[in-house]
């Protein structure tokens, strides 16, 4: 499968970075907050909040940038994408209002401090739920009637959509687990470490099973995967991950502070990948290609120039603002 | 439980909900970042303790306040996608680069710094600090630009062409960014989000000097505050009335939904000050009005005939009850603040700026003057250019997701049970800080402290609690 290069397929590169760099962000702290009933304590839950408090509203802007950039690049998909994902959306935004929210208003209160304790738990897992399943649901498949979505207000929902939901909150749970690891010492870490070992057992069934579940879902991702010749370009994917792997247990059985969240990374990363190659050129599968959906050259060309400047500032400045705060958090000191 | 609704209406009605709760957000962030800059800057300029003081106590509730800006904006920006789908389609290539541009130069600059404004001071030292807190002040109005530009230019598109899909791309960027209505709408909305953050502080600043006339912290801020109601004030009316003869220029069905001009004119409009627009009937009921005074502040002339909406189609009718009485409200709330900026130099020249609690009530009074007003302006804004969302190009009929009207019924259910819930703790949790007057020596979100997090220390939690 050569891939043409033109604006729409840069977009389709921007889009799926900005969405990635999301995922990559704000999955670990929504990861926090999903397992934040694992930790009962007070004193834990302060250090656990403390280690994202100062980055987390950067880390959601990139979703804002994914979804603010695909309604300005793929106005189409947009539009398809969008009403067909209604109910999860809607959970999403809810999900997000009361996390965010809980950053700011369980310090300001004793009384109802548990009430946001739980705000920030649950809004993290209908978060995540949400966008698992509408990931699930876009891959299934979406069903276009001319420049509209034209199914019902339940399609999203099947098993298979269920099924990535749910491997989407283990995967966010060990992104949130090994960033504790990197962020935190003593008990807390000690436990985030069990917690590490387990949740990428689990992460490891879910890779399997939705990579299991996905070519039996249309014929075109059985032979985007498996046919001749593109098996040789596609193999590579499954192979790296059993090394990133090896390399994630190795590095949690030496209790290494940063390798275990950045070779986690590394397996979020193969297996977007493994979605880019399944769903490539389509922006909605089966039904809209990056071109049908592209919008006007000079619209992608006036916005083109202000990422290639921009992005590269907003990493900079993003990247010092997590450097201002580096480092272990510790109970009682605050950031160090 | 919502059949037989109309989904059109209820998605309305949801986007009207949500950017209702959520316009107030930034309107106080926006004139609230510039506040804490120039009081940070007057802190490194004087070495002044008051300043910080003032600085760390503001800090916290921009720190609630933004938060909700943020969550309530996420929703906003998606809403486009899951409400107005056919918007998004039509309006994607012209609107989504704006949008995307307020992200980029905007909220990722308010985001990124904002980390180190609330927790950074220690870390960075002074200096850096106040650029951090600069970019975050900055960012706001960046995104003011942004946001404002994308409303401007459905309310007055210029710079567009339509292609073989029916959608609206950028024929020239510079006239469709730059369009006609633009530069009043964004004066226009700056200054009323620096009034109304004003208000606020000064609001807040009258309640503990009517307890104690002695206190630096709200003096300073109550001072400053007043100067910005009677300085900006005027200034803000001027700004108004110029774009309100923009609008007549480019959307006159909405001027003459604001007046309640129901009739053409021929000679001399009169000003209808209150009274009650019949929309079936189209006339306005039990009116109380000032001969010719219309047309002499639309057309600067006595005698200068002035049409009404019997020149425009009745299916172009915006709903003239809400913008008639929204604009009232708005332009009301204007005087009320300029008679306060009025009375604050009355009394700062007579030396009782700080001994007056007839001057304090008022103020006090005034507090949530601001927020009033712009949202009735919003509603002015919005309601005035009705029944479309493109103007004179798309109708709102033609903008929304084929959607059932259960789905979006019941997300604005949820939308209102959530909003409710959360915004009201929050605003709860705003008004106990602002309960307590700024103390010597107060503690921002930077001072190293046992599990010191977003905004305020445990310890200072409790006590607030306690007070409460």
């Amino acid at each position: 499968m050569s891939i043409p290069i033109d604006l729409a397929t840069i977009w389709a590169f921007i889009i799926a970075f900005a969405v990635f760099v999301y995922v990559v962000m704000d999955g670990f702290d929504l990861g926090l907050g999903i397992l934040f009933p694992l930790f009962p304590q007070k004193a834990d839950r302060d250090v656990i909040m403390n280690t994202v408090a100062p980055v987390w509203d950067g880390n959601e802007t990139w979703l804002v940038l994914g979804g603010g950039g695909m309604m300005a690049a793929f106005p189409l998909a947009y539009a398809v994408l969008m009403p067909a994902l209604y109910t999860p959306m809607i959970a999403m935004l809810l999900g997000l209002v009361f996390r965010g929210v809980a950053f700011e208003f369980r310090w300001r209160t004793q009384k109802a401090r548990n009430k946001w304790d739980l705000a920030f738990a649950g809004g993290s897992l209908v978060t995540t739920l949400a966008q698992g399943i509408a990931l699930g649901a876009i891959l299934q498949g979406i069903h276009v009637d001319g420049r509209h979505y034209g199914g019902g207000w339940w399609d999203w929902l099947t098993l298979f959509s269920v099924l990535t939901g749910i491997a989407l909150v283990i995967g966010y749970a060990l992104l949130g687990a090994t960033w504790l690891v990197m962020k935190t010492e003593g008990e807390l870490r000690e436990r985030a470490y069990h917690l590490s070992w387990m949740l990428l057992v689990a992460m490891l069934c879910a890779i399997g099973a939705v990579s299991i579940a996905t070519p039996f879902l249309s014929v075109q991702y059985t032979q985007r995967w498996f046919a001749w010749p593109n098996i040789i370009l596609t193999a590579p994917v499954p192979i790296a991950v059993a090394a990133v792997t090896a390399l994630l247990l190795r590095a949690l059985g030496n209790k290494n502070d940063h390798q275990p969240f950045f070779l986690t990374l590394g397996l979020f990363a193969l297996s977007y990948a493994g979605l880019g190659i399944s769903m490539y050129p389509y922006i909605v599968p089966q039904s809209i290609t990056i071109w049908q959906a592209a919008a006007p050259a000079n619209s992608q060309i006036f916005m083109l120039v202000g990422v290639s400047i921009l992005v590269p500032l907003i990493l900079g400045y993003t990247a010092w603002a997590y450097w201002v705060f580096r480092g272990k958090v510790r109970p009682g000191h605050g950031y160090h | 439980m919502f059949e037989g609704w109309d989904a059109v209406v209820l998605a309305r009605a949801q986007f009207a909900f949500t950017m209702s709760f959520h316009i107030v957000f930034p309107a106080f962030s926006i004139g609230l970042a510039s506040y804490l800059a120039v009081l940070e800057a007057l802190w490194l300029a004087t070495g002044r303790e008051v300043y910080i003081n003032l600085f760390n106590y503001w800090l916290k509730i921009f720190a609630v306040a933004f938060g909700m800006g943020v969550v309530s904006g996420i929703v906003m920006s998606y809403q486009f996608g899951t409400n107005w789908s056919s918007f998004a389609d039509k309006t994607g290539p012209v609107i989504g680069p704006m949008m995307a541009y307020e992200v980029l130069t905007a909220f990722f600059l308010e985001a990124g710094f904002l980390g180190v404004m609330l927790f950074g001071l220690e870390r960075v030292g002074p200096r850096l600090h106040f650029v951090a807190t600069l970019m975050v002040a900055i960012g706001t109005l960046i995104s003011a630009f942004w946001i404002l530009s994308a409303n401007s230019w459905m309310q007055t598109p210029t710079g567009y062409a339509v292609n073989a899909d029916g959608q609206f791309v950028a024929a020239d960027w510079l006239k469709a960014i730059f369009n006609p209505s633009f530069p009043y709408r964004l004066v226009h909305m700056v200054l009323a989000a620096y009034l109304t953050t004003s208000l606020v502080v000064g609001g807040v600043g009258a309640w503990h000097l009517l307890r104690d006339q002695h206190l630096a912290g709200p003096r300073v801020m109550f001072s400053m505050a007043m100067w910005m109601a009677t300085l900006v004030a005027p200034i803000q009316i001027l700004a108004g009335d110029q774009h309100g003869l923009n609008t007549l220029e480019h959307q006159p069905a909405k001027v003459m939904a604001m007046e309640g001009h129901y009739q053409s004119h021929k000679d001399g409009a009169p000003l209808i000050l209150f009274g009650w627009p019949d929309q079936a009937d189209a006339k306005v009921k039990y009116a109380i009005e000032v001969p010719k005074l219309s047309s002499l502040i639309l057309k600067h002339s006595l005698d200068a005939p002035l049409a009404g909406l019997d020149t425009v189609p009745r299916e172009n009718w915006p709903p003239v009850p809400i913008t008639f009485w929204s604009f009232r409200i708005m332009v009301g709330l204007g005087f009320l603040i300029m008679g306060l900026g009025l009375f604050s130099l009355l009394m700062r020249w007579r030396g009782m700026m700080y001994q007056s609690p007839l001057l304090h009530r008022f103020a006090v009074l005034m507090g949530p003057a601001g927020f009033i007003a712009v949202l009735a302006g919003w509603i002015t804004t919005e309601t005035g250019r009705q029944p479309f969302t493109v103007y004179g190009l798309l109708r709102t009929t033609d903008s929304a997701s084929p959607l059932a009207a259960p789905a979006v019924g019941s997300s604005l259910i949820a939308f209102i049970i959530v909003y409710f819930a959360v915004f009201t703790a929050g605003v709860i949790y705003i008004l106990r800080l602002m309960a307590q007057p700024p103390h010597p020596g107060e503690q921002g979100p930077t001072k190293d402290l046992p599990a010191r997090a977003a905004g305020i220390t445990p310890a200072a939690g409790a006590a607030v609690e306690g007070v409460r």
